[in-house]
């Protein structure tokens, strides 16, 4: 048996109301008032593709023994890099074996699902026995766009392999069409989209139920015999037009009331939400929509219950905040800000330093001396311990995934920062050392000296001047 | 077996220019400024000057690297002149520099000169130093600051023995009122106005619990320093003159940032320095021993936690002393009798001299408004970094007796 071993999913703490974005723009594109309703997921100006798909992987990792992963199948239509391979980085930030095959797939919104697929397949010819696939999306949109008040940001995952199988695999189909409701022309940063309705008619509304008569024909199956159907569509009324259309049991709710739609991940994102209350023998369909169709079905087995279930995304849809529409003006450089001369001093990143060090600074991966067994970071090859300051005894260890506490903290009005102040401060790791760590998703007032934090792989330096985004571990308060 | 440095040194001659935001010159100027009072004052010919050291931090913003810049602008005479560079440090580091080598006999008149130019930036605190540590450390060090760093201090002082912020901040702001009341006398200083309690206590955060008038400004200066043996200080005639006592310099391992064995609520190289210079000038218990200090008050917090770091406050009562006014002008010993960095700025290589500047000057009675009664023996302290992980002078300097 093949299929779903585990999953995972991260939605961004921020909340961007579209009330707050009606009120304050619909004076210039009253097309707005249509989509008032509810509110959508902003990621961090620390955030992107690749750190949000790293959440949704540590959430899918955590009762995953990573040892057999042989494959990183990352999806995204908003990667970093278009060249230098992003699941590179998803697969150091999550200290995986240096023998696995990473892969990008992109280029539409049904990468996330084609990357399932493509995983199955590694699985199915015995090329991989577990697969990580991750997708995360964060799509520019132009101010006072009706896309601004439809994306949202986020990312799921899922462990594919053959042991402790929890949904197996049923089938996939595939259907492609050159249908443009919006593209993104290379070197562009906003989708340019086409008329509404023609989206709604020819494109979700007959290309999606087309599809799904193509599985069932394929499959010689009824769409009845679906628990679940799955498939994105982020214009309300249509979604439940389509469930009409195909007269399907039950379809998985497209998340627009809470946080729009999430680009490749957003079937990720929804099944990942399905299957934090799926049953044992529940049927779910997933389809991918762009330029077409990708179509994949999967049953739950007994083994769910066995497993303690991540529920990334339910609960990421109940933890938030609310950002003002300013902040997420600037957060995603929607408005050119003045960013003080200090902050104009970037120099370039070495990129031998950073390759020489990879591990220390996409995995956080410090040191254990062998001789007295301190855990350190940074690491150095003398240790610090000063009762036994042993040399050359080390070996990795990795502070990535260890819970810890604040000893002492600031909020800094001087230093250079997207959204002073800079928090900042010295953090005490479960088992063992401690570092200097940027704080964020953070408020200044609900930190105190002894504050339990998680630690959050983040961009650390954007450097629009040549194209890099440096990328490092943050602290982030632990939900109370 | 070492012998330590005490009274082996005599210092002849002292400068320093007026700090401030010195719109009007540049580091030469500055160096230049220092020298000739120094000069002047050791009633040497510039052409016995056998070495010099320059301190200077900042070198890209300023001087650039290497001496040159105090070769060309003092003129010196084709003589070994180095840069040294020690973060906050850097001024005693050329102090140190030049005294070790009058004492150990390869020259006889030697100059330390200290000098920062930080006011062509075009922003305010100190130039962007997030690769001041090296390139790996921009990677995935937090864009601290200096402000922000001791500002951590001031909480973690708190946790530790049990303080309210608020009694800690009115200690802090004491601190503050005392540094500007001195400074006002000083006309060399930067600033020269006195302070109020409220006023210290209202001003705007600058990294919490900090705020403006707990922070030390940012200035341009230069100090520097003529030594030579005291047999060659005898053989000048000179008379009644100042010797160095101490001089040490404790740097961290990276224990207190990545270890778990430090409080965070004192700075472990603060003592350990403090410690080896009582043990090199033969004192035993500074309370009484010392005269006057001139410490690193970069922070209103980090003058606090010094006094328990040297052993002159007991631990977790800092602020006893402080409101009792033990510090202040008229208290048992002054600190900060010039102003300190809250109203000198901290010019870094400068900063190291200027202090060692006010004290030779209050030991020789020169101090005018200043002037305290008879002092004896004074101390210097720098601390450059942050709390968590930093570089410590401490020099001892009082008069010389046969």
């Amino acid at each position: 048996m093949i299929g779903i071993i585990s999953y995972g999913g991260y939605i961004p703490l921020r909340r961007l109301s579209r009330l707050q974005v009606v009120q304050q723009m619909a004076w210039y594109n009253p097309l707005l008032y249509m989509l008032m309703a509810g509110e959508r997921s902003v990621a961090n100006w620390d955030e992107d593709a690749i750190t949000m798909a790293v959440a949704a992987s540590y959430d899918a990792l955590h009762n995953v023994d990573t040892k057999h992963i042989d494959a990183v199948y990352a999806a995204s239509t908003t990667f970093p890099f278009d060249d230098r391979q992003n699941a590179a980085i998803i697969a150091e930030a999550l200290s995986l074996n240096d023998g696995v095959r990473t892969v990008d797939i992109t280029g539409s919104r049904k990468a996330g699902v084609s990357a399932i697929v493509a995983g199955l397949d590694a699985l199915e010819s015995d090329s991989a026995r577990k697969v990580l696939v991750a997708a995360g999306d964060r799509r520019y949109t132009r101010a006072a766009s009706t896309l601004e008040l439809l994306y949202g940001d986020g990312a799921a995952a899922l462990v594919l392999g053959r042991e402790q199988v929890i949904a197996e695999f049923l089938g996939a189909c595939a259907y492609h069409e050159d249908f443009i409701d919006h593209y993104r022309g290379a070197e562009k940063r906003y989708d340019y989209p086409w008329e509404e309705r023609f989206i709604r008619d020819e494109g979700y509304g007959r290309i999606i139920p087309g599809a799904i008569k193509a599985y069932c024909e394929k499959y010689h199956t009824d769409i009845a015999e679906f628990t679940t159907v799955i498939y994105p569509c982020p214009f309300s009324r249509e979604h439940a037009g389509i469930e009409k259309k195909i007269k399907a049991s039950h379809v998985h709710t497209n998340l627009h009331e809470g946080i729009g739609d999430t680009g490749a991940a957003h079937p990720l994102v929804m099944l990942s939400h399905a299957l934090d209350s799926a049953k044992p023998g529940d049927k779910i369909l997933v389809l991918g929509f762009g330029q077409g169709c990708e179509v994949v079905a999967f049953q739950v087995t007994d083994a769910i219950e066995n497993i303690k279930r991540p529920k990334g995304v339910t609960l990421g849809l109940s933890h938030k905040k609310d950002i003002t529409y300013a902040k997420y003006l600037k957060f995603r450089n929607l408005i050119d800000a003045d960013i003080s001369i200090r902050a104009e001093a970037m120099p370039n990143t070495s990129l031998t330093a950073l390759w020489r060090h990879r591990k220390m600074i996409h995995g956080f991966t410090g040191y254990r001396c062998k001789a007295c067994g301190t855990p350190q970071f940074p690491p150095y090859p003398i240790c610090v311990n000063p009762a036994c300051n042993k040399s050359g005894n080390m070996e990795d260890y990795t502070f990535a995934n260890k819970p810890g506490t604040v000893l002492m903290y600031t909020g800094d009005m001087l230093a250079a920062s997207v959204d002073p102040p800079a928090i900042y401060g010295l953090v005490e790791f479960d088992g063992g050392g401690r570092t200097l760590l940027d704080f964020t998703d953070c408020e200044l007032e609900n930190l105190k000296v002894g504050s339990r934090v998680a630690m959050s792989f983040r961009i650390r330096r954007q450097d629009d001047t040549r194209g890099f985004t440096g990328y490092f571990w943050k602290a982030v308060p632990l939900m109370e | 077996m070492a012998t330590g440095i005490k009274d082996k040194v005599a210092i002849i001659g002292m400068g320093c220019t007026k700090f401030g935001e010195r719109w009007d010159a540049d580091a030469n100027a500055l160096m230049v400024e220092a020298y000739n009072e120094a000069i002047a004052d050791a009633g040497i010919d510039p052409k016995e000057i056998q070495a010099a050291w320059l301190a200077t931090c900042f070198d890209e913003v300023n001087v650039g690297k290497s001496a040159l810049s105090a070769s060309i602008a003092l003129r010196l005479p084709n003589i070994a002149v180095t840069r040294v560079e020690n973060f906050c440090a850097s001024g005693t580091e050329a102090f140190r520099a030049a005294v070790y080598a009058v004492a150990s006999g390869a020259y006889d008149i030697v100059l330390a000169m200290g000098c920062e130019k930080l006011k062509d930036i075009g922003y305010g605190g100190l130039p962007e130093f997030s690769q001041a540590i090296g390139i790996l450390n921009s990677l995935w060090f937090p864009n601290i600051t200096a402000p922000g760093c001791f500002a951590m201090l001031a909480g973690g002082y708190c946790a530790k023995y049990g303080l309210k912020m608020e009694d800690v901040k009115r200690a802090m702001a004491h601190i503050s009122v005392k540094s500007h009341a001195n400074g006002a006398l000083n006309p060399k200083a930067h600033l020269q106005r006195p302070v109020t309690e409220e006023q210290v206590l209202q001003a705007p955060m600058i990294a919490y619990p900090l705020g403006l008038f707990d922070c030390c400004g940012v200035s341009d200066g230069a100090a520097c320093a003529i030594v030579c043996s005291v047999d060659v200080a005898k053989a000048l005639k000179k008379k009644d003159f100042v010797t160095v006592k101490a001089l040490q310099i404790s740097v961290s391992n990276g224990e207190e940032m990545a270890f778990s064995n430090w409080d965070g609520a004192h700075v472990v190289n603060t003592e350990k320095a403090a410690v080896r210079a009582y043990q090199e000038a033969g004192i035993k218990n500074p309370r009484q021993e010392l005269s006057l200090l001139e410490v690193h008050d970069c922070f209103s917090i980090t003058e606090l936690v010094t006094m328990e770091d040297l052993h002159v406050s007991e631990r977790g009562k800092a602020v006893n002393d402080v409101m009792d006014g033990f510090f202040d002008k008229d208290g048992t010993i002054p600190c900060q009798i010039d102003g300190g960095l809250k109203c000198f700025g901290h010019p870094i290589g400068a900063s190291g001299l200027r202090m060692v500047y006010e004290i030779y000057l209050q030991l020789h009675g020169r101090a005018d408004k200043r002037q305290l009664k008879n002092p004896v023996l004074g101390l210097t302290h720098n601390l450059g970094g942050f709390p968590m992980m930093n570089v410590v002078s401490v020099a001892i300097v009082g008069r010389y007796k046969d």
